[in-house]
């Protein structure tokens, strides 16, 4: 990446992820911050990508399948057993 | 019920206090981690070999040697990373002779850009590269009824994690959905950080897209 001072929107969109994971380097983070202060649309996007990640930690449970269950606890039981 | 909602949160329970347990025989603790890890773990090891009973057998048997090496564990990482290293051994093993066609290794390079470029001015103009009027995000406006929307939204969500292409899904599950670090999730596939977040931001961008679509029809394709 460059050490342009500005990035334009189509960048930023680009830079977004890694932006809100905390992992641009710090003088590109900070002309994000720049671009963020002053374009209308961008913040848009940016909160938007937020939201869909924290909707993403919000997803719960899927079955785990009762036969890898059965298998397992059985598996368990005799390790123990056998460790007594 | 919602069949397709994913993942519940990994424990939280501190490892030194969950490794006791599990030392102790404690089998209401081992079911719990088998039950909150493996639906990540399947996902994982699907990504590895070429079918969903293999993936089940590849789980069914990191389970196993968990069993056995419990008491050879000696705490230096956390349970889920020595569990998770465990799963890649034998994913990997069983992908390989399985010829898997696509390796972690080679990440989709030919992929067009995360969102379409139309929706962004031309280059060389005053306003190159900025939004243009139609393409520009508008704010998803919350419905009145927020109840119905909030379980239409995780069902559109979780069938959109699950159109993603393999590798893009396998990473967004892990760290979006399952919390795990970008370290954890590194280790785990055998990639590296700019593979790992290369394949986030595409996932993300996708599902990002996804959502918009539903509020306002936007082209989902490339949002």
């Amino acid at each position: 990446m460059s050490l342009r001072a500005s990035v334009s929107c189509q960048e930023l969109v680009e830079l977004a992820s890694d932006y809100l994971d905390g992992t641009l380097p710090p003088r590109l983070s900070r002309a994000v911050d720049r671009h963020l202060a002053t374009c209308a649309d961008c913040p848009t996007y940016v909160d938007q990508l937020r939201e869909t990640v924290r909707l993403l930690g919000a997803l719960r449970i899927s079955d785990v399948p009762t036969d890898l269950l059965d298998v397992l606890e059985r598996a368990w039981t005799e390790a123990r057993d056998g460790n007594r | 019920m919602d069949h397709d909602l994913v993942d519940p949160p990994l424990l939280s329970m501190p490892d030194a206090e969950l490794l006791s347990r599990l030392r102790d025989g404690d089998e209401g603790a081992f079911e719990h981690i088998v039950t909150a890890w493996s639906p990540m773990m399947l996902r994982m090891a699907r990504s590895f070999v070429s079918t969903q009973p293999s993936a089940e057998e590849v789980v069914q048997d990191t389970w196993l040697a968990v069993i056995r090496g419990l008491d050879a564990f000696e705490g230096r990482s956390l349970l889920r990373t020595w569990v998770l290293g465990i799963l890649h051994n034998i994913a990997r093993t069983r992908g390989a002779r399985e010829a898997r066609s696509v390796p972690w290794s080679s990440i989709a390079g030919d992929e067009e850009s995360a969102l379409d470029p139309s929706r962004f001015e031309a280059p060389g103009g005053p306003w190159a590269r900025h939004w243009t009027d139609d393409g520009a995000p508008r704010p998803w406006q919350p419905s009145p009824d927020a109840l119905v929307i909030a379980s239409e939204i995780r069902r559109l969500l979780a069938t959109a994690l699950a159109r993603l292409p393999e590798q893009q899904r396998t990473v967004v599950s892990m760290r979006d959905v399952s919390g795990l670090s970008s370290d954890e999730v590194c280790d785990a596939l055998g990639i590296t950080a700019a593979n790992q977040r290369v394949l986030l931001h595409r996932g993300r961008t996708k599902l990002r897209a996804e959502l918009e679509h539903y509020y306002h029809g936007h082209d989902s394709r490339g949002g």
